[in-house]
């Protein structure tokens, strides 16, 4: 898993079916000490996460579909499985 | 699967129900000359790591075959902790 | 996932039979203030997007979910069309 910041989300009226229902957030990798780098993303939400929510993104096909859509064999790569409370960092990694 | 080392752990209460009672925590790979790779991971531990120990992580849906993570969203597992690495050096 | 512009099309003639009648779309991707990033690539489309559109699109073995999955050689498939470039909510506002 991936750590991420949920930047927002996205709207899309016509989607694939099995999309139906799940909402689409735009997220940026963040290192464990917050900073942003690397492609922003989209991930389902499968956890209620809220725009500035630091999360864990889950990037296994069957993972991120069962968590988002309750069934495996949706066309999905990445879904948000946690908001993250603290990360707790070893004293000489901090 | 790759060698990394503990970095931390990742504490998180709203999560999908499957990751209850899993232990997140984060690693950094490690290049084969021990010193520190690129980037992180978040991994679940399936075999009780401890802080500053070098573990194996296995990547991608092989992780959830580790030992009680059948039907889990999970993508990186920590599945061995080394005790030593030999390696010929061309 | 990842924000792509459907930036062309691809026509090919002598393909894998699997993907016949299949649309190939060249869509470059996009950062969360709509600006592209990384290259550009071919992905297959499976919700009728079009030249122009703002899209997402999945990657790897999922990609081939939407058609018969066990035969169709894509790890890239566009799945969404999104509504309008002002249907991207950012916090940070577009740069």
């Amino acid at each position: 898993m991936i750590l991420a910041r949920v930047l927002g989300n996205v709207v899309a009226t016509q989607k694939n079916e099995r999309y139906a229902g799940a909402r689409v957030m735009l997220c940026q990798p963040v290192t464990p000490s917050g900073e942003e780098f690397g492609a922003t993303l989209l991930a389902l939400d499968s956890v209620d996460a809220g725009e500035g929510d630091t999360v864990l993104i889950v990037q296994e096909g069957w993972g991120a579909s069962t968590a988002a859509t309750g069934e495996q064999g949706a066309a999905i790569d990445s879904a948000i499985v946690g908001v993250v409370d603290r990360i707790d960092l070893l004293e000489d990694e901090a | 699967m790759i060698i990394a080392r503990i970095l931390g752990t990742v504490v998180s209460t709203q999560k999908d129900e499957r990751l209850k009672g899993s232990k997140l925590l984060l690693v950094r790979p490690l290049n084969l000359d021990g010193s520190d790779g690129s980037g992180y991971v978040v991994a679940v531990d399936t075999v009780g790591a401890g802080f500053h120990e070098r573990v194996l992580v296995v990547a991608g849906s092989s992780a959830r075959l580790a030992e009680g993570q059948k039907d889990k969203p999970v993508d990186a597992a920590i599945v061995g902790v080394i005790d030593t690495v030999d390696f010929v050096n061309d | 996932m990842q924000l792509a512009r459907v930036i062309g099309n691809v026509v090919a003639t002598v393909k894998n039979d699997s993907l016949e009648g299949r649309k190939l779309l060249v869509v470059q991707s996009l950062n969360a203030d709509l600006k592209p990033q990384g290259a550009p690539l071919v992905a297959l489309d499976a919700v009728g997007a079009g030249v122009g559109e703002l899209v997402f699109w999945c990657r790897g073995k999922e990609a081939s979910f939407p058609f018969r999955r066990d035969d169709t050689p894509t790890d890239c498939t566009i799945v969404g069309i999104v509504d309008s470039d002002a249907h991207v909510s950012n916090r940070r506002g577009r740069g």
